[in-house]
C-alpha cells in the first residue's frame, strides 16, 4: 500500500493528513499519482492547481514529478517549507 | 546533535554542553531565532501588532533526516568540532525562541559561516511550516524568495 501524507495548507484543504492507497495499475510515477488523485477526487483540483506550488517527497526525500513509485512508498505532498 | 521539540531551550545550558563537547575549540558561534510579530502576510491586510501565536507543523521522521543531512553537509565543508541544532514545533508565542544553532571550530570564520549555512538551509530545506494566528484569522506563512537567494549563494560558492 502507498502511504500518502499531506501537510500544512494541503492537509487543511483536503481535511485529511494521510491515506492508504493500493498503487493503481496506471500509476508508475509521481505525476501519474497526481493525475490519478485528480480524477478520483475533485478536492485535489485546488491543491494541484497551476498557481499553487506543491512539493513532493517519496520516502522522505524531495523528488521531482518524474520520480518512479513503488507499491510500498511513503509519498508526501506539501507547500514550500518555512522553517527557522 | 539535533532536537525537534515542543519545549523551550536554555541557551546557557546548551552553550555549556557544546563547549564541553567541542574539545579545544577556539570559537563557538551561537544563533537564536525568535518568533517575530510581523510576517509579511501580503494581501491579508494584517497589522503586525495583533499576531497572537505561531503554529509550527513539521513532518516527523523527514525533519530529523533533513537536519542530519544539513549538519553533515556543514561538517563536510568546515572543520567543525561540535554542532547543536534545536528546532521547536507546535504552538509558539510572539518573541518565543524558535530555533537554536551553535557551531564550534578552531577558528571563527568556520564557526560563523557554518552557523549561517545551517540556518539558510534549514529555512527552505527542512519540512517545517509556520501558521500565523491573529485574534480573528490565521494564515500559512509563505516561503520567501530572499530565503532561496540565501540558499543559492552557498551553491555558487561550491561550484
Amino acid at each position: 500500500m502507498l502511504n500518502i501524507q499531506y501537510f500544512a495548507s494541503i492537509r487543511e484543504a483536503l481535511n485529511k493528513n494521510q491515506e492508504q492507497l493500493e498503487l493503481p495499475a496506471t500509476v508508475s510515477s509521481v505525476q501519474e499519482l497526481i493525475d490519478y488523485l485528480l480524477s478520483a477526487d475533485p478536492q485535489f483540483e485546488s491543491v494541484f492547481s497551476e498557481n499553487n506550488k506543491v512539493l513532493v517527497a517519496v520516502n522522505q526525500i524531495v523528488v521531482n514529478r518524474n520520480h518512479a513509485l513503488s507499491a510500498e512508498d511513503e509519498v508526501a505532498f506539501f507547500p514550500p517549507m518555512t522553517g527557522g | 546533535m539535533i532536537s525537534i521539540q515542543n519545549e523551550d531551550f536554555d541557551i546557557a545550558q546548551e552553550y555549556a554542553a557544546l563547549r564541553l563537547r567541542a574539545g579545544d575549540a577556539g570559537a563557538i558561534v551561537v544563533f537564536t531565532g525568535l518568533v517575530r510579530e510581523l510576517y509579511d502576510l501580503a494581501g491579508h491586510g494584517q497589522q503586525p501588532d495583533n499576531v497572537d501565536s505561531l503554529f509550527l507543523e513539521h513532518y516527523p521522521g523527514m525533519t530529523e533526516k533533513c537536519l542530519q543531512d544539513i549538519n553533515a553537509q556543514a561538517e563536510k565543508r568546515w572543520p567543525l568540532l561540535a554542532t547543536r541544532i534545536i528546532h521547536r514545533v507546535g504552538e509558539l508565542k510572539s518573541k518565543d525562541q524558535i530555533v537554536f544553532v551553535a557551531t564550534a571550530s578552531a577558528h571563527r570564520h568556520a564557526a560563523f559561516e557554518s552557523a549561517q549555512f545551517i540556518m539558510d538551509y534549514l529555512k527552505s530545506n527542512a519540512p517545517f511550516w509556520k501558521k500565523q494566528k491573529t485574534s480573528n484569522s490565521s494564515a500559512w506563512v509563505e516561503s520567501r524568495e530572499i530565503d532561496q537567494v540565501a540558499l543559492d549563494r552557498w551553491k555558487d560558492q561550491q561550484a
